[in-house]
């Protein structure tokens, strides 16, 4: 049991988390926008996360906290 | 459950100003990373070069100061020299280090002054717009170079980390990329190696991060990724090119 948190405010959109993730759960919600007005990153099924820390390997903006 | 990854501590809570996907957020990262499990937030002075990593003085959690463009090493040399307890490290882009800064960082290197030396190349002029830097590839379209770097005219692109690597005062020089979750655990590993020297007095230590430029190579984070491995790899191969704690052990 993992679970991933986003600072959502501080996403750019940019996407590299999305690509990182080895379970393929994350995605940029195209149906809002964040206060820098990027589609922030969101996960899409937080039980198939496994924590590995991928996602915030890759995240360029240290946007993302990984519990396990 | 506990908390396996956040933020380091010697990362303050500024937003980084870089734009999406630029890897600079990453290097900053893994720099506070090493600068917390070394333990020496309090210690450490950094210095900020001329480029987009300017307001790295905003974002890392110690004592910061900013240097001239591609003065870095210099000042850094001073600082190292006033201060030699302290651990001094410099964040410089290509154009600061390489182009203007070259001769500072050259003779810092053969003097083996005892500093760090965290060298972003991305092959570009990020902050002034796109021009071609000594880094840039051959063939690469740039602001100054529309119709691709002429080699005949523009000469031909700065390998740094060969070139320092045979300077006897180098004590690391690594060429190392953050395009990958692998790849960037070689990189901190590599960083830490370069924090590691300092402390242990071995002299100029220099890693170099192949680094993306989204922006102004005109591409998505997810495709500078993609022409950082196919067109920048092949011309500046990943790896250690001196290490004198190896040459030691062997």
């Amino acid at each position: 049991m993992a679970k991933i948190t986003f600072k959502e405010n501080l996403c750019k959109g940019c996407g590299m988390c999305v690509n990182a993730c080895p379970k393929n759960i994350l995605e940029l919600d195209k149906t809002r926008l964040n206060v820098k007005g990027y589609h922030p990153a969101v996960i899409k099924d937080q039980e198939k996360c496994i924590g590995c820390t991928s996602c915030a390997i890759m995240c360029p903006d240290v946007v993302i906290t990984v519990e396990r | 459950m506990a908390v396996v990854f956040d933020k380091p501590k010697a990362l303050t809570d500024v937003p980084f100003h870089y734009c999406p996907g630029c890897t600079h957020g990453i290097v900053h990262r893994l720099v506070a990373e090493v600068i917390d499990e070394l333990g020496i937030a309090g210690d450490t002075v950094g210095v900020a070069s001329v480029g987009c990593s300017v307001f790295s003085y905003n974002y890392f959690d110690c004592d910061m100061v900013q240097a001239p463009h591609g003065r870095a090493p210099a000042v850094a040399t001073g600082l190292k020299r006033s201060l030699p307890d302290n651990v001094i490290f410099t964040y410089q882009g290509d154009g600061d280090l390489a182009a203007i800064g070259m001769a500072e960082t050259v003779h810092a290197a053969t003097r083996g002054e005892n500093i760090t030396v965290i060298f972003i190349n991305n092959a570009i002029y990020g902050m002034t717009g796109g021009q071609m830097a000594p880094t840039s590839l051959p063939g690469q379209v740039t602001q100054t170079t529309p119709y691709g770097r002429d080699t005949s005219v523009a000469g031909h692109p700065i390998r740094v980390c060969e070139l320092l690597s045979t300077l006897s005062g180098t004590a690391l020089a690594q060429r190392v990329t953050v395009d990958s979750v692998k790849n960037v655990n070689i990189a901190k590993k590599a960083i830490k190696k370069a924090f590691e020297n300092q402390i242990n007095k071995r002299g100029y230590s220099i890693v170099e991060v192949l680094s993306t430029c989204p922006t102004n190579w005109g591409l998505s984070p997810e495709e500078a990724l993609k022409w950082l491995q196919n067109n920048m790899i092949p011309y500046y191969p990943l790896g250690v090119y001196k290490d004198v704690t190896a040459e030691k052990e062997a």
